[in-house]
């Protein structure tokens, strides 16, 4: 009986934090849109409702009525698998993140690889979309995806396993408990610093977006996607954003640590503000080169996240 | 058995099935999928019975990266109607047999194996004690898997490289 009631009110604080992250990752396009707008000296949306507020409503209410057009020589089950591919694997990911102290929905001994897997995952969507759709911007799209992500989460998950060794847990509240003194970004910088440019590229976001490149491939991998099959990949890339933020404050600034205001209110301000880095990013950094874009990955970023390891291995096995 | 033994079976009997469609599906991209499938419901099965860092495992190296290389492999080879029609040609035939001797070896096997571990409540079984166990009793064979994975990387150096010492 006892098991039977935590399944319902497992079920329905899942249900509860299913709708905060939609309107959350709603309310952001429209943060971003504004942001971007200020930055470039325009006003951004700012019509429907006060600020312009409003008009991520309106943005849903339009895609979920239109109408979506599969071209005709698509692979129809992949073609309509991967946009849920691309916010499913996201939406998972968040049922570990501790919010609070004890605000999570699944405290898992290995929140840390899991939610890992679950940005792994996120590749099938670009894959399989640009695959379905039997387009050639769409399948380049999806080759640059693939090697991308690749090579990023290669030292995406060397680049916090530093973070892993200080605390010798893979959960993610034993990792915010003992930042209570001291944040990891003061002792794990360049880690921190690797962490953020992988998150970028594993969100597939300016400048690492080269397999949506507007410019080149039109849209890449979704070139052929509209309606609701567009705003799920949509949804996928800024859950994603606010998942690699709330990965970031977790494992580098502190988690729910803060001064005199509520823990989950922390945690919101510091996503906030590494979400603002994101956009901020993207209005002031041009794309690389594609071969820039990958030898980086391979040829700096994996050899330094290797070599923090090994000094943090070294302070570790020292210190101990 | 406890919710957990219930959900492991749960699992593994959709990765039964996600396998099977793996092997039947002509269209080799689908079969992908449903591989990922499989490979997914396995991780679900770790978790269940207590084995996180196998699952996590599972679900980052199998499914996030190796099917992942196989599909940009795939993607780049002819996967048109000429080549389902071979596929559904080969999948009609010759492969009953073998399916059946292979059941009839591996169901006595199967059927052999202890049933512990889905009785009660899972024992969760940290990352450190697996970690010591692959470099202390198993030290050699990581070492020699590590030595394998190298001659791969040199292949692969040797097969990339260009004419004209580029």
């Amino acid at each position: 009986m006892m098991t039977a009631l935590a399944v319902v009110v497992i079920l329905i604080l899942s249900a509860m934090l299913l709708g905060g992250l939609m309107a959350a990752a709603g309310v952001f396009t429209w943060a971003e849109r504004r942001l971007l707008g200020f930055m470039q000296e325009r006003l951004g949306p700012n019509r429907v409702g006060p600020f312009g507020f409003a008009q991520w409503i309106a943005d849903t209410v339009k895609l979920i009525t239109k109408e979506d057009a599969p071209p005709e020589g698509a692979d129809r089950p992949a073609y309509f698998l991967a946009p849920v591919l691309a916010a499913l694997p996201i939406l998972a990911g968040f049922g570990v993140v501790m919010f609070a102290p004890g605000w999570a929905i699944a405290e898992l001994d290995m929140g840390v690889m899991f939610v890992m897997g679950m940005l792994a995952l996120t590749v099938y969507a670009l894959v399989l979309g640009a695959w379905a759709s039997r387009n050639r911007y769409a399948t380049l799209g999806g080759l640059r995806a693939a090697a991308q992500l690749l090579a990023y989460e290669s030292f995406l998950g060397l680049s916090l396993m530093g973070v892993v060794m200080l605390t010798g847990s893979f959960a993610l509240g034993d990792i915010v408990a003992a930042q209570e003194d001291r944040w990891f970004v003061l002792v794990q910088p360049l880690g921190c610093v690797l962490f953020l440019i992988a998150g970028v590229a594993a969100a597939h976001r300016l400048p690492f977006d080269l397999q949506e490149s507007e410019q080149d491939l039109v849209a890449g991998f979704m070139t052929e996607y509209s309606g609701m099959n567009f705003a799920l990949f949509f949804l996928g890339e800024y859950l994603a954003v606010l998942l690699v933020a709330a990965l970031a404050t977790t494992l580098f600034f502190g988690g729910w640590h803060g001064p005199v205001l509520p823990g989950a209110v922390w945690f919101g301000i510091k996503v906030g503000i590494i979400a603002f880095v994101f956009v901020w990013l993207r209005a002031t950094l041009p794309r690389p080169r594609y071969d820039q874009l990958i030898g980086f990955a391979w040829k700096v970023a994996l050899p330094l996240a290797l070599l923090n390891l090994l000094a943090t291995g070294w302070i570790v096995v020292g210190g101990a | 058995m406890g919710l957990s033994g219930a959900f492991a079976i749960w699992a593994g009997a959709l990765g039964l099935v996600a396998m099977a469609l793996a092997i039947t599906r002509p269209n080799v991209v689908h079969a992908l999928i449903w591989v990922v499938a499989g490979l997914i419901s396995l991780a679900a099965g770790f978790f269940a019975l207590g084995a996180g860092f196998a699952g996590a495992v599972q679900i980052l190296i199998y499914a996030g990266a190796i099917i992942a290389v196989f599909i940009f492999v795939v993607m780049t080879i002819d996967s048109g109607d000429a080549a389902l029609a071979r596929e559904r040609v080969r999948l009609g035939k010759g492969w009953k047999l073998p399916l059946v001797l292979v059941l009839a070896v591996l169901a006595p096997v199967a059927l052999s194996l202890p049933g512990g571990g889905l009785d009660g409540a899972p024992v969760a079984v940290p990352a450190q004690r697996l970690g010591a166990l692959l470099f202390g009793p198993w030290a050699v064979a990581v070492e020699v898997a590590s030595a394998m994975l190298i001659a791969a990387l040199l292949g692969a150096r040797h097969l990339a490289r260009r004419e004209g010492g580029q």
